[in-house]
């Protein structure tokens, strides 16, 4: 068989898939957050004309230009990785995403590359009305993105509405049952909850560091605070709830997939347990180590204490997915979740206590939390992915069929290429973006770019020596 | 009515015109990094940056609309054009990262190591981005090996003197509209030296388009019979005289000292005219030689879906790019930029 440093050609192209989109993901998840946070700072400045807002927008404005930009490139690989690396995937199932993701582009991507400019440059050239109108529609934009594509994440879930043609495509039959396939709704709820989620962490934490660095004083640093911990409060228990009626519905529709996340081999009739660890050993189908609740899966699961479930005994063991992983990353998931709760609830003390600004290890906890919203939102997008498998169409085409006829040096030399410069390439933006939290925002925060204009050096500008010095109190556009 | 138009007809004629809007659009700011290594002075390199800055990913957007747009309406021809340039369009893809992220790098850069770091990530960006979309249409032109539903060729079949011609040539038909955008947005002495650098690429331009018409005809599959037949000759011999004609204005209006729009329009049109030319060439198949645009379709329900949208989106994107274009209008003002 043709390999490559051991791996096949299929394997291959599956770990380049799973690698440029794990590491999408992480941008629109951000960009999604930010863009709605952006537009709501933008809109209470211009309701309020407190400068803390002005001053936050322009600060979180330059990490979204960094990260947008981020999400535009990886994103442009991810809709020709179909074509390069899964041909047979794209030639059947083309007729029925395709269109879902060209209605993604039409009313999503345009809308958003169009107005960036305007909501990035535009703010003193098309005055405040239109430049409020831009950030919206920047925000819309993102969120009408994430639905398409979550639409064809689900149909490949869950998928319906076709049928299948003598040449083996797809063909669509009934696009409102296909695009409002069964998982849709509830991916789609707990997907752009979690892109919140993980923004909030994110301000939060960048505001939990400057407020641990002695920046209590400092409007901008208390108000990100403070809207970054109601958000955790008030959204880390509606995620809990919407994880949860999405995996019922998953149980519904992808049993496989739930039995590999509680870690059940075997069948229970009367009432699961709910194993909070232990090692799956897929050879022998057993789960080693394993300390669980006894009847609580039922519970949660069913409802009922006595509820049976079945376990993977029931599925062959060609058309189970590769347990540990989704059993692990399931857990790294739910884990996170409920740390941001608790996250959430110290901050509702702490706020209530009056301690907001000066309770040290509600700082320290929302520091170490900063990021967990990313781990978590790739962690949940493994389980559903991996628990997929072994099919790309759920229960409609193998993985092993859909791939492109290429050989196993061609996918393997691609991967190592996009590995490199992933890391070098984000490796720095990632960079960029932590050195532009390690300011706290200031009075007079700067626009996207660091020079005032794009033919004056720096060395001779009046207007920055003025700001610097502190003269400068008039609110200054981008 | 509407269900005598042809869809499969509509949708290639909507692709073409994606993949046009992209050519000229990205080819713009394509060619703004390539001629980056002709201007050396951080100031000047500030300056072009920021004349596409603010329209730069709407640009690149068509490139997905066209990407997409052929994944859905011919998922056929997809599955078998992009495996057979696969490491071409790898290379353009890892390009386009490079050059996309230097337009935010570049200003978060503080050490002069990594300043001119980025610098390099734009111009190597933009050139073989560039040169591998030349490369691809090459590869595309030269026809390509179908064995049932896929592609049955070597993964260096795309690679022929003929491909890297039509890569060299876009990297010059690039640079130079780029020139042409950065003649009309930038006045003063960065001008002449701009419009110098016009009528070089337009030279360049011109002897491209000469060189790939003349081998065109020499890689068989009936491209010759297309071209000099009769009674086609009626049809396509005016292409050819539009072209020189165009190219005969552009001359005169590069070397007038007042023409600041006129050679980007030109410009425009001379991509226009050379599109049509590949149209000709290529109608009606969506895998030259191999496939024809019915026999790649999609189902006609898929097709229609997305008819039923595109004709109503297409104009209100439309517009609101021509709004976002019309806001940063005019030349670019040295004190102050965009910002």
């Amino acid at each position: 068989m043709d390999t490559f440093l051991g791996f096949d050609a299929v394997t291959l192209a599956r770990m380049q898939f799973g690698f440029t989109v794990a590491f999408h993901f992480i941008f629109p998840a951000v960009s999604i957050g930010l863009a709605s946070f952006l537009a709501v700072l933008n809109a209470l400045y211009l309701w309020s004309r407190d400068e803390a807002y002005l001053r936050l927008f322009k600060y979180w404005l330059k990490i979204f230009a960094i990260c947008f930009a981020m999400g535009v490139v990886s994103g442009i690989t991810m809709s020709y990785q179909f074509g390069t690396n899964w041909s047979v995937f794209s030639d059947k199932a083309g007729p029925v995403i395709g269109p879902l993701m060209a209605y993604e582009v039409l009313t999503a991507f345009f809308l958003e590359a169009g107005f960036l400019g305007i909501m990035i440059f535009g703010r003193d050239k098309v005055g405040p009305g239109l430049h409020m109108f831009a950030c919206l529609m920047v925000a819309v934009g993102t969120a009408i993105s994430a639905t398409w594509i979550l639409s064809v994440n689900s149909w490949m879930q869950t998928p319906q509405g076709f049928s299948i043609a003598e040449n083996g495509q797809f063909v669509p039959e009934d696009w409102w049952a296909i695009i409002f396939n069964p998982s849709f709704p509830y991916r789609l709820a707990h997907t752009l909850t979690a892109a919140y989620l993980t923004t909030a962490f994110i301000v939060g934490g960048v505001g939990a560091w400057h407020l641990l660095r002695g920046e209590r004083q400092n409007p901008g640093v208390r108000t990100m605070f403070s809207m970054a911990m109601w958000m955790a409060a008030i959204v880390a228990p509606i995620q809990i709830f919407l994880g949860d009626a999405h995996g019922l519905n998953t149980l519904e529709h992808q049993p496989a997939k739930v039995m590999a996340m509680e870690g059940h081999f075997e069948s229970h009739p009367d009432g699961a347990p709910l194993y909070l660890f232990g090692i799956p050993d897929q050879e022998n189908q057993t789960l080693d180590y394993a300390i669980g609740i006894p009847k609580l899966s039922s519970l949660i699961l069913k409802h009922h204490l006595d509820a049976p479930l079945d376990g993977l005994d029931t599925i062959p063991r060609e058309d189970q997915p590769p347990v540990a992983i989704v059993f692990w990353s399931f857990r790294i998931m739910v884990g996170l979740g409920f740390a941001m709760l608790g996250v959430g609830l110290f901050s509702l003390w702490a706020r209530f206590r009056g301690r907001l600004y000066d309770a040290k290890w509600l700082h320290r906890a929302a520091l170490v939390m900063g990021p967990s919203g990313l781990v978590a939102v790739i962690a949940g997008w493994i389980t559903t992915e991996v628990g997929r498998q072994p099919y790309v169409v759920y229960g409609a085409l193998r993985t092993a069929e859909a791939h492109s006829p290429l050989g196993a040096s061609a996918v393997g030399t691609s991967l190592i290429a996009f590995v490199v410069i992933y890391f070098v390439v984000f490796g720095a933006g990632v960079a960029y973006i932590l050195k532009l939290m390690h300011h706290a925002p200031a009075l007079g925060e700067r626009g996207v770019r660091v020079e005032p204009g794009p033919i004056r050096s720096s060395g001779i500008n009046p207007d920055r020596q003025m700001r610097e010095s502190g003269h400068d109190i008039a609110p200054e556009a981008n | 009515m509407f269900y005598s138009i042809d869809l499969t007809v509509a949708w290639a004629l909507l692709l073409a015109f994606s993949v046009f809007v992209y050519v000229v659009l990205d080819g713009f700011d394509l060619g703004i990094g390539i001629l980056y290594p002709f201007f050396r002075e951080k100031e000047d390199r500030d300056i072009m940056m920021n004349s596409v800055a603010p329209v730069w990913d709407g640009n690149e957007t068509w490139l997905v609309l066209g990407g997409g747009g052929l994944f859905a309406a011919f998922p056929l021809a997809y599955a078998i054009i992009m495996p057979a340039v696969y490491p071409a369009i790898i290379a353009m893809l890892l390009a386009l990262i490079f050059r996309g992220v230097a337009f935010e790098y570049r200003w978060r850069a503080t050490s002069r190591l990594s300043k001119r770091a980025w610098d390099a990530a734009f111009i190597g960006g933009s050139v073989t981005a560039a040169l591998a979309q030349g490369i691809i249409l090459g590869a595309f032109l030269q026809g390509i090996e179908v064995e049932g539903r896929a592609y049955a060729g070597g993964w260096w079949d795309w690679l022929t003197p003929f491909s890297v011609l039509c890569g060299v040539s876009v990297v010059a038909g690039y640079a130079f509209l780029g020139a042409c955008w950065l003649n009309m947005k930038l006045e003063g002495e960065i001008q002449h030296r701009v419009r110098v650098m016009a009528r070089v690429f337009f030279f360049a331009t011109i002897i491209g388009i000469f060189a790939v018409s003349l081998a065109t005809p020499f890689l068989g599959a009936g491209y010759a019979a297309r071209w000099f037949g009769w009674p086609q000759l009626a049809l396509t011999a005016p292409v050819p005289i539009l072209i020189a004609g165009i190219a005969l204005l552009l001359l005169r209006t590069l070397f007038h000292p007042e023409r600041d729009r006129l050679p980007f329009i030109l410009g425009l049109v001379l991509f226009a005219l050379c599109f049509l030319g590949l149209g000709i060439s290529i109608w009606p198949l969506a895998v030259p030689q191999q496939i024809t645009l019915w026999e790649a379709a999609a189902p006609a329900k898929s097709q229609l879906f997305m008819f039923v949208g595109a004709i109503v989106l297409v104009p209100i994107i439309l517009a609101y790019t021509g709004y976002a274009y019309w806001v940063f209008r005019g030349k670019l003002d040295p004190e102050k930029g965009y910002h």
